[in-house]
């Protein structure tokens, strides 16, 4: 492939921008906010003492390094490439999301800020940010959409035993653009002392880049881990991608490295094709919404238009910016798995290797499922295991449970 | 003065002429929010075309958004009220031309979010909205530092963009803020949504006064005005008041067309009554 180099330290710009995609389209009021995060971000980007304790909360807080682990049984099961498991379900809190949570809160803690706020959809980010929350002694409330709090009932409990105040939302479809709407409306108004930690590589500018930053530890760890094994780096990295900060952690690391080849899942819903998907790269087009520009789903008038997946941490209309400008580099290539790919996979994960993934992750690894068997064993596969399952119990029992005998949790 | 604002000042344009004929007259302008569409398109457009005989000096018309991020309640729900009624864009130019068929002189600004005139297309959607009778632009999620997006490109098509300054607009900020702006600069009165709390009377006064030392520009105060009580001691001191939410407030409560159109205009009288009033009293305080 001939890729640009430094397709990873160049961007964003100083205004925010990856290419066309990205920016800071938010209102005056939240400008002078912005711009200080931005600043305090740089400083403390090159701060050892604030590096220092971010290790020292990844490690002995959060667990990390995760594994980078060699899945035998799913390897044989497709027949294909060599599958290893990038274990970020073993965090606490069970998925990704605390690696950026923990980074937000010391910023926060660093810029002198009384209350945390944040959108959740799955209720990973929310239980993520409740509990650095907890942790550092902060009060913390959570918006998320009602559709969401009826299908991620246990993380809504989670949540409230973590001390944190949850905020339900019943505008539009009740799922994560409202929950971000609102947080966005709760920000503008207590811009003084609040600090709204974006689960995400969406938002305005610094919080794409800042996200990613955070999340970028996956990617460096697998780096280290594949060498340490293989002594090379892998030849294809698989993430599912909703807001896509699983994805762009484990990817950024990699982007100047040529043969290493990456995908990014996106929710297929019913299907790209039925319109009842979250899939904005592969079934929408470029718009401005919470902050910056990206592909997004929304009709010929620039109305959003709803997003539909079986998995609440991918039913978000956008997309991170960043990915937005890959996707227009060619540098990662957008699939889609719909919901039923995703269970199928979800219960292979399940029986094949005694791990209950997130229903997000499944549609990481139905595209393994469709990419690996063809692939020769040498070809090493990371997928990111972005998160566990057990908050998805209920809506699997509710698609599966007849199979299983069980009629609901 | 920048190429930009002297584009736009080469002929008078509605706002200029309205603001320069108010201060003859010693008075605020009322300025009246409501959004496109809402609750349908026929209400809508009698509701448009009733406000300046009720008294209203300057139009903001809203351009409906599914995701309205700066708005509270009140506004969301007529956004959706609008949309679910089938408002777009296009009908929304179409309504401000219909307007601009029997009056040329009250001046229209469209307010709303960046996403519905991006993919209507900037270039078209400023061609449109000019030859419709469009004054001028707010929109709330486009700060200075994407200028190149609209500002710019608007000020070539002679409609002015109203530039927002907030409670968290210090010192440092406020030059870029006054940089590209023409029309008239909107003070946002509290930092949050629209429809929230009332501003702090004592902290306005003074944060209005401060603008006035940069900016030559009018000084219109919105967000949080609700009665024509907060209107006259607002209007003392600002060139114009902005009252949305309360207005679409009577919307919501009506039961039917005839009487949301007879419950804002009478709203938009007793505001335009006071406003009118205001700066005639000897001692102020009273007002
Ligand atoms: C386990 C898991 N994976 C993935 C996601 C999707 O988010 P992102 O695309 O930002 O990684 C979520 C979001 O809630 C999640 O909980």
């Amino acid at each position: 492939m001939n890729q640009p180099v430094d397709l990873s330290n160049s961007l964003p710009d100083a205004n925010g921008l990856f290419g066309r995609f990205g920016g800071r389209f938010v209102a005056e009021t939240l400008m002078p906010l912005i711009l200080e995060l931005q600043d305090e971000y740089a400083t403390a980007k090159n701060d050892p003492e604030f590096q220092r304790q971010l290790a020292y909360f990844q490690g002995d807080y959060v667990g990390r390094p995760s594994p980078l682990y060699f899945a035998e049984r799913l390897t044989e099961h497709f027949g294909g490439a060599s599958i290893y498991l990038k274990r970020e379900e073993l965090n606490h809190t069970g998925a990704h999301k605390i690696n950026n949570c923990i980074g937000q809160v010391l910023l926060a803690k660093q810029m002198g800020k009384k209350r945390i706020i944040a959108e959740t959809g799955a209720g990973m980010h929310g239980v993520a940010t409740a509990t650095v929350a907890a942790r550092f002694g902060l009060p913390c409330v959570i918006y998320m959409g009602t559709t969401d709090i009826e299908r991620q009932q246990t993380n809504v409990f989670r949540m409230k035993l973590l001390g944190a105040e949850i905020i339900p939302v019943t505008s539009g479809t009740g799922t994560l653009k409202d929950a971000m709407n609102e947080a966005l409306r709760d920000w503008v108004t207590n811009v003084d002392d609040t600090f709204y930690i974006i689960g995400t590589v969406a938002g305005p500018h610094p919080y794409p880049a800042m996200v990613r930053d955070f999340q970028a530890v996956i990617g460096h760890e697998t780096r280290n881990q594949m060498l340490e094994k293989h002594g090379r780096l892998p030849d294809s990295l698989v993430a599912c991608v909703g807001g896509g900060s699983n994805a762009i952690g484990l990817f950024h690391p990699f982007l100047d490295d040529p043969d290493v080849k990456m995908i990014g899942v996106e929710a297929g819903g019913k299907g790209v094709k039925s319109g009842h998907h979250a899939a904005s790269l592969n079934g929408g087009t470029p718009g401005v919404l919470h902050g910056n520009r990206t592909y997004l789903l929304q009709n010929e008038d620039g109305q959003i238009t709803d997003a539909h997946s079986i998995s609440a941490g991918l039913d978000y209309p956008g997309i991170g910016p960043e990915h937005a400008w890959l996707h227009e580099q060619k540098r990662v290539e957008y699939v889609s798995a719909t919901d039923e790919e995703a269970l199928e996979a979800f219960q292979v994960c399940c029986r094949q290797e005694g791990i209950i993934p997130a229903l997000e992750t499944a549609h990481a690894l139905a595209e393994v499922a469709k990419r690996a068997p063809s692939l020769p064993r040498e070809h090493l596969m990371v997928v990111n295991l972005s998160g566990r399952g057990d908050k998805d119990m209920m809506s699997v029992a509710h698609h599966l449970g007849d199979k299983f005998g069980v009629k609901q949790l | 003065m920048s190429a930009i604002q002297e584009t736009v000042m080469n002929n008078t344009s509605r706002l200029e002429s309205c603001f320069a004929e108010l201060k003859q007259q010693n008075r605020p302008a009322l300025v009246s929010y409501l959004t496109a569409g809402d609750p349908e398109a026929e209400t809508s457009r009698r509701l448009l075309h009733g406000l300046p005989n009720a008294g209203v000096d300057i139009i903001e018309l809203g351009m409906p958004f599914s995701d309205p991020m700066a708005d509270g309640p009140a506004i969301q729900k007529a956004a959706l009220r609008a949309l679910n009624n089938g408002q777009t864009q296009a009908k929304t130019l179409e309504m401000v031309r219909r307007f601009r068929e029997e009056n040329s002189t009250t001046p229209i600004v469209l307010m709303g979010y960046y996403n519905p005139i991006f993919c209507y297309g900037v270039d078209r959607f400023l061609a449109d909205a000019s030859s419709a009778g469009v004054d001028g632009l707010i929109v709330v999620d486009l700060p200075p530092e994407h200028d190149e997006e609209l500002c710019q490109p608007a000020a070539q098509h002679g409609i002015d963009f109203i530039r927002l300054a907030t409670p968290t607009t210090d010192a440092k900020r406020l030059p870029k803020v006054l940089a590209n702006a023409s029309g008239f600069i909107y003070y946002v009165s509290v930092a949050g949504v629209t429809g929230g709390s009332a501003p702090t009377p004592e902290r306005l006064e003074s944060s209005v006064a401060q603008l006035r030392q940069n900016t030559d520009l009018p000084i219109a105060v919105g967000f949080g005005i609700r009665t024509a009580e907060q209107a006259a001691t607002i209007g003392r001191y600002s060139d114009a008041v902005v009252v949305g939410s309360a207005l679409v407030d009577c919307i919501e409560h009506a039961n039917t067309p005839n009487e949301a159109v007879e419950r804002v205009h009478s709203l938009v009288s007793e505001l335009a009554e006071s406003v009118r009033a205001c700066r005639e009293v000897s001692e102020p305080q009273v007002c």
